[in-house]
């Protein structure tokens, strides 16, 4: 038998469960551009057809400051207090 | 109140467990078998045994010596087996042999070290009056032997299992039938590569490297944003396989690579499989015998092969940063097992990298860069003059991720021996070499227009839009002749030099970052 000390951080991660999936998409929705060269081309098609599907979902279009890093907190939490969906587009 | 001695429960050749305290008068005597004053002092303990309410215990540190002891000297007091030496830790003993006489309580009383004859007369004077022994038969005087405890090797490990152990990282006990390799394997500890196992007793060796509290906090490590403690990067160097004094470079490259400006999260993460690359300057280079000469990119040492991968071990394990987890680097890289090297500062006509960056020329220090290339080889053995040698560089330089990429962020330049020679010809300065590269690189934006060549290059569309002289603008290769990070390293023999491509550059990316290493 041998004894060794443990190399990782020790922590056991959270086991989180997906959200419900909601019957309908209402209300709000966030289009979330990572910074990725043409990212906002995929995203500007998007948004036209969500308009075009579902005209009374409002749409609300972020970008993070560089794709490198990840989104700062505030953006995190703005998104996440102002919409009910969040369309994230995430690279290449 | 007076102290106490430390209780101990031990198993005795008899097969039956002997506890301290005795609830009499008690004499407790540390042996061990290959000590001569040891086998000289026994014959007078066996004879104080049985003597007017005295209860003596033999404490052996090896389990065969105790055997041997036991024939040896006919021993009718308890031999009890210490070969854990948990006790004799306990007791904090330097020399064998020890005699404690305690009361019924455990409070010592008495006590002999090694052999003086006149001190264990009057020992046996006060304590067994009438037990008979002919002293002239002995020596006057005996010095004891070291404690098996005393033994680096052993103190460590018990240091590592005492109660007051500085250690706090979990402890993992593998199955007796398991290998221990093939266990870290399975766990995950590992790069690929076989990692040496992190025992308790090699991570305490590993921590004697630095003088830092082993549960100080260097970083949080990301993506996991884990607290990188000393002693976690201790047991990531152990898995490394990095010797001690190599300790303090790592805690500094750990520093350097989880501050926001080096951002270790994206280097990681990046599909394009960025790696950091680490160089050192500064007197430790020569203190901890790192490489800067023949093959300083390669393989062959082991400060550079361990110092690079233990950092690359710690991101990983602390802080989660693994191939197909967040790692997600399209083709890897080599580097990612390990790039680390040092300056050869003395073979450079030049200010060193970390003078260069604001230090003194006396500190030691690690600079981190990311880089998703290299070393890439210039070959030159034609080029004669400085600026010949400077425009080869940069004719090889501008290839670095795209031929038409250009105003493009870091880049390291490695210049070897014989390429200084070439350039000091020139009195060259580490900013003309800067300048050539940026002269030779620049090219007018029309010809680094996509094409049916290549998609690579400023949009055609864009580029019809611009007038006549914006597209004669040249753009060098760099966006500034400061991305060009210049050091010297390599063997004497070769006109080789090479250089590393960055990765994005800048406050959207990563900033190179230096950081002091504190020498213990």
């Amino acid at each position: 038998m041998t004894t060794i000390m443990d190399p990782t951080d020790e922590r056991v991660p959270i086991a989180r469960t997906v959200s419900p999936r909601p019957p309908e998409i209402a209300g709000t929705l966030a289009l979330l551009d990572i910074s990725k060269p043409r990212g906002n081309v995929l995203l500007d098609r998007l948004e036209e057809l969500l308009a075009e599907r579902l005209p009374a979902v409002e749409v609300n279009r972020y970008s993070k400051p560089t794709f490198t890093k990840p989104a700062p907190q505030a953006l995190r939490q703005e998104i996440r207090e102002s919409n009910d969906f969040v369309i994230e587009a995430l690279a290449d | 109140m007076p102290a106490l001695l430390p209780a101990f429960s031990l198993r005795g050749l008899d097969g039956r467990t002997h506890a301290f305290p005795r609830s009499t008068k008690s004499v407790v005597c540390f042996v061990k078998e290959d000590c001569p004053t040891c086998n000289l002092v026994l014959p007078l303990v066996e004879a104080l045994h049985g003597h007017a309410g005295l209860d003596i215990l033999v404490a052996g540190q090896t389990a065969e010596g105790n055997t041997i002891l036991a024939r040896r000297h006919a021993l009718s007091a308890p031999v009890l087996d210490d070969s854990d030496l948990t006790v004799s830790f306990a007791y904090d003993i330097e020399t064998v042999p020890l005699v404690i006489v305690a009361d019924a309580e455990g409070v010592e009383a008495d006590r002999l070290v090694g052999f003086d004859r006149a001190e264990w007369r009057a020992f046996f004077e006060r304590h067994a009056q009438d037990a008979a022994v002919d002293w002239d038969a002995y020596p006057d005087w005996r010095p004891g032997c070291g404690s098996l405890t005393q033994d680096p090797i052993i103190s460590e490990r018990l240091r590592a299992t005492s109660e007051n152990s500085p250690l706090r990282a979990r402890r993992i006990e593998t199955a007796p039938d398991d290998d221990v390799h093939e266990f870290m394997f399975d766990q995950g500890f590992s790069d690929g590569l076989p990692v040496v196992p992190p025992t308790p007793d090699r991570v305490l060796r590993m921590l004697e490297g630095t003088a830092r509290d082993p549960q100080s906090v260097v970083a949080t490590i990301p993506p996991n944003m884990a607290p990188a403690t000393v002693e976690k990067i201790a047991v990531n160097a152990v898995l490394a396989g990095c010797s001690p004094e190599y300790l303090p470079v790592i805690i500094a490259a750990v520093e350097a690579a989880c501050t926001d400006t080096f951002n270790a999260h994206g280097v990681m993460a990046t599909t394009m499989g960025a790696s950091p690359v680490m160089v050192v300057n500064g007197p430790i280079r020569e203190r901890i015998g790192m490489n800067m000469g023949l093959s300083a990119l390669g393989q062959g040492n082991r400060a550079n092969a361990t110092i690079g991968r233990a950092l690359r071990l710690a991101l990983r394990n602390v802080g989660g940063a693994r191939p197909g987890g967040t790692e997600r680097s399209t083709l890897g890289n080599p580097m990612k097992y390990s790039m680390c090297f040092a300056e050869w500062e003395e073979r450079s006509p030049w200010p060193p990298l970390h003078v260069e960056r604001g230090f003194d020329a006396s500190d030691s220090v690690v600079t981190l860069f990311a880089m998703t290339g290299g070393p890439s080889l210039i070959v030159d053995q034609a080029s004669r003059t400085a600026s010949q040698l400077a425009g080869s560089f940069a004719l090889s330089m501008e290839s670095a991720h795209h031929v038409r990429a250009h105003t493009m962020g870091d880049c390291i330049l490695v210049v070897s021996p014989e390429h200084v020679d070439t350039l000091r010809t020139g009195n060259y300065s580490k900013t003309d070499l800067r300048d050539r590269i940026q002269e030779v690189t620049s090219r007018p934006l029309r010809d680094l227009v996509a094409d049916a060549v290549s998609g690579v290059g400023l949009d055609p569309a864009r580029a019809a839009g611009m007038p006549a002289e914006r597209l004669d603008r040249a753009a060098p290769k760099f966006s500034s002749g400061d991305n060009i990070h210049i050091v010297v390293a390599g063997s004497e023999a070769g006109k080789f030099s090479a250089f590393f491509h960055g990765w994005a550059s800048g406050p959207r990316g990563s900033i190179p970052v230096s950081r002091k290493i504190e020498l213990p």
